[in-house]
């Protein structure tokens, strides 16, 4: 069962991202449930639920990089292979060796094979595209560093270099607050919010509640099923979240989430 | 007194792209040296290059070089031990084709490189659908292709067929029963995959260091990897007669291990690992030609190993000694500049810059550390003894005043780089902010610095701004 609030009032702008009956399973038992979603255009959407929710699981479902029991995923109403430059991609941060013999522009150019195609090798060009991504996520400095050398922070950071040099219209990020500090905090949901004024929608698998109504305008509540979706003022309710957690967390959270709605 | 520190304390092999030509000066260094084995094998070791020695040191050398670089990936992708158990699993393969084929070493190679790739693809089989882990899904196959390998080899020894004979080098390998025709299959085989790397370089790269972002850029992972492994598999089997089924792995990985720790660029990595296996697969079998009765995989593994320890102890950056010296330089180095300090504000804080502060009381404060750090001041000329007490000389205190205005204007970017725009560099504090930030950047925190302390000094209060200032 879902229940989707908020979606009548967005029906006529363009759909960014469209599942519907999205399930996929690990030996059996469902890590998301029939999911159906629409993410609008232009939107920073939050995905927000417990541990085993399957947050991640839903991002790496749309990309195709886990094999879906059921489902249809559509980027802006096309199958993902034929729309891949659309989308964007960030990896956990501790999904890759980070002692790798490679240096920090050298990651952020990787953000660029996909369109480079098969074979071509990366050039001037690409170097210099990487080098201005570097510079938006404020890590020019660090473009000739090994990439064992950098901070978590700043690992995080070339990251998302990597796929701002994508140039995507969507962009799907799975934890980029994890394990950050304030500082490095601050910087990322500035370069998401810039990327929302130039137009483009990020969804992104977020795991704390406080922060979620300060930072997002959107949000998905998600616990194996789509508990609930849609504008983050008329979403993030303490009866929806209370569904999504159960009764205790929704509770403790209540009262920072009305501040937080409050500085909406 | 910053930068002339900062340049014998920092770990700057790897920063900045002049580094990066130190390195392929280095690499090409110890490919010179490597070179200089033949002469002095010829002179020192009474070595005599025959044809037969010069086609089993070629056939040793290309071999370390093709299994030197496609073993960078095997290391990289943390399956040195896939190595192993791919090596172990060619060994039914060459039984096998030596029953239906009859004593061709090509079948025989064919053979291996069949069963060899059986045994990735089951690895792989098993690891995707099951939950078997990898360690173990490996383990098995290494046991049970390697008893099969054994069991037809006893069986073919037990035949009544002079072909049979040298069958069981493989286990062990043997230089000597490389002939001129292996060196050319060498070459070409290798030269082709060398070829496949140079073209998939940029993926291979992709799929070694991040494969879920490599799936979602659009590339065929799977079909990635499994090309990889197949190359590897390539570069075991071409080996096999050489170093045998049991060490191949060794051949396999301890270049590129050994070339790791030098570099950290995948490039640069792949280069030095092939000189490796270059100089670890020639001496090798070149030592073992001598007397046939010498296996060669275990001499070319152990030559291989002397790298492995000789990088572990001594590539700059990583080596054993490197971290040694850096310790101690890192040791030396803040000793004396928590000493600086410490002589700068102990007089100030008693009134005039040149005051003397009694030794045993330095002592008494930091332990060993004010020994070591005087006698480092001392010997810059920043600080001189008299009756048992320590003053600061001219150049000690100029040098005492930079170094700590310099800290201050580093806690005053850290708590206003925001509010004043500043661009976000690394905080690094031995380091001189004027070479971190462009000079309007400068300019701003001195102000603001100033500005603090103007209303610090006309407020009663203590100055609670910068943190430097009441810190140290």
């Amino acid at each position: 069962m879902t229940v989707r609030n908020g979606h009548d009032s967005n029906d006529n702008s363009t759909t960014a991202l469209e599942i519907d009956d999205l399930t996929v399973a690990y030996n059996s038992k469902p890590a998301i449930w029939d999911i159906d979603l629409r993410v609008p255009e232009g939107v920073l959407m939050a995905v927000i639920g417990p541990n085993g929710a399957g947050k991640s699981t839903l991002i790496k479902a749309a990309l195709k990089l886990i094999p879906r029991a059921a489902g249809t995923v559509q980027f802006y109403g096309q199958p993902y292979e034929q729309v891949r430059g659309l989308v964007g991609y960030v990896p956990q941060r501790g999904s890759v060796d980070w002692d790798f013999p490679t240096t920090v522009l050298d990651v952020v150019s990787m953000g660029l094979y996909g369109r480079l195609g098969w074979i071509r090798r990366p050039g001037q060009s690409e170097r210099e595209s990487a080098m201005h991504a570097l510079e938006q996520v404020g890590m020019q400095e660090f473009a000739d560093r090994q990439i064992s050398q950098l901070s978590g922070g700043q690992q995080q950071r070339t990251f998302l270099a990597r796929a701002l040099v994508q140039d995507a219209r969507i962009y799907l990020m799975d934890e980029p607050f994890a394990a950050v500090d304030a500082v490095t905090e601050r910087a990322i949901i500035a370069i998401l919010r810039e990327l929302r004024a130039r137009g483009k929608t990020v969804v992104v698998v977020h795991h704390d509640l406080q922060t979620a109504p300060e930072y997002f305008d959107w949000v998905t509540l998600l616990n194996v099923e789509i508990v609930a979706s849609g504008p983050i003022a008329a979403t993030f309710t303490p009866d929806n979240l209370r569904r999504t957690y159960g009764g205790r967390v929704a509770y403790l959270h209540e009262g920072q989430r009305i501040a937080g709605l409050e500085e909406e | 007194m910053k930068s002339e520190l900062t340049l014998e304390a920092t770990d700057n092999m790897t920063k900045n792209r002049s580094s990066d030509q130190l390195i392929w000066l280095l690499i090409a260094a110890i490919a010179l040296v490597a070179a200089l084995f033949v002469p002095f094998s010829q002179f020192v070791l009474h070595v005599e290059y025959d044809y037969t020695l010069r086609t089993v040191a070629l056939g040793g050398a290309l071999l370390g070089i093709v299994s030197g670089v496609l073993g960078c990936f095997a290391v990289l992708r943390r399956q040195s031990l896939l190595g192993d158990a791919l090596s172990h699993a060619a060994l039914p393969g060459v039984a096998i084709a030596f029953l239906l084929a009859g004593r061709d070493l090509g079948l025989l190679l064919i053979g291996a490189g069949v069963t060899s790739w059986l045994g990735v693809y089951f690895i792989r089989l098993v690891t995707g659908t099951t939950r078997i882990k990898q360690d173990a899904a490996m383990g098995i196959v290494l046991a049970a292709w390697f008893a099969a390998g054994i069991a037809l080899l006893v069986y073919i020894q037990a035949r009544p067929d002079a072909s049979q004979a040298g069958l069981d080098t493989f286990i062990f390998g043997q230089a000597a029963a490389i002939v001129e025709r292996d060196v050319r299959l060498i070459a070409t085989v290798g030269a082709v995959s060398f070829i496949v790397l140079a073209l998939f370089w940029k993926e291979f790269k992709l799929i070694t260091f991040d494969p879920e972002f490599a799936g979602a850029s659009g590339f065929r992972v799977n079909l990635l990897s499994l090309l990889l492994s197949t190359l590897i598999v390539v570069a075991i089997v071409l080996g096999l007669q050489l170093a045998g089924v049991i060490l191949m792995v060794g051949m396999l990985i301890a270049s590129g291990i050994a070339a790791r720790q030098w570099t950290n660029q995948l490039g640069q990595m792949v280069m030095l690992s092939a000189v490796f296996g270059a100089f670890a697969g020639g001496a090798g079998a070149i030592v073992s030609a001598v007397d046939a009765d010498i296996p060669t995989g275990p001499l070319i593994v152990v030559v291989a190993f002397l790298l492995v320890a000789i990088s572990l102890g001594f590539a700059p950056g990583r080596g054993l000694v490197w971290t040694l010296l850096r310790q101690r330089s890192d040791r030396r180095l803040f000793a004396a500049q928590t000493m600086l300090q410490d002589l700068y504000h102990y007089a100030l804080d008693h009134g005039r810059a040149d005051l003397p502060a009694p030794e045993p009381f330095l002592v008494g404060v930091r332990g060993a550390a004010a020994r070591e750090g005087l006698r480092q001041l001392q010997a810059r000329g920043h600080a001189q003894r008299s009756n048992g007490a320590w003053m600061l000389t001219r150049t000690g205190i100029e040098a005492a005043a930079r170094d700590d205005r310099n800290h201050q204007l580093w806690s005053v970017y850290r708590q206003y780089a925001d509010d004043l725009a500043l661009p976000m560099v690394a905080e690094d504090r031995q380091q001189e902010i004027a070479d971190a930030l462009p000079p309007a950047a400068v300019a701003k925190l001195e102000y603001k610095l100033d500005t603090i302390r103007n209303a610090a000094a006309s407020s009663t209060e203590e100055p609670s701004l910068p943190n430097a200032v009441t810190d140290r």
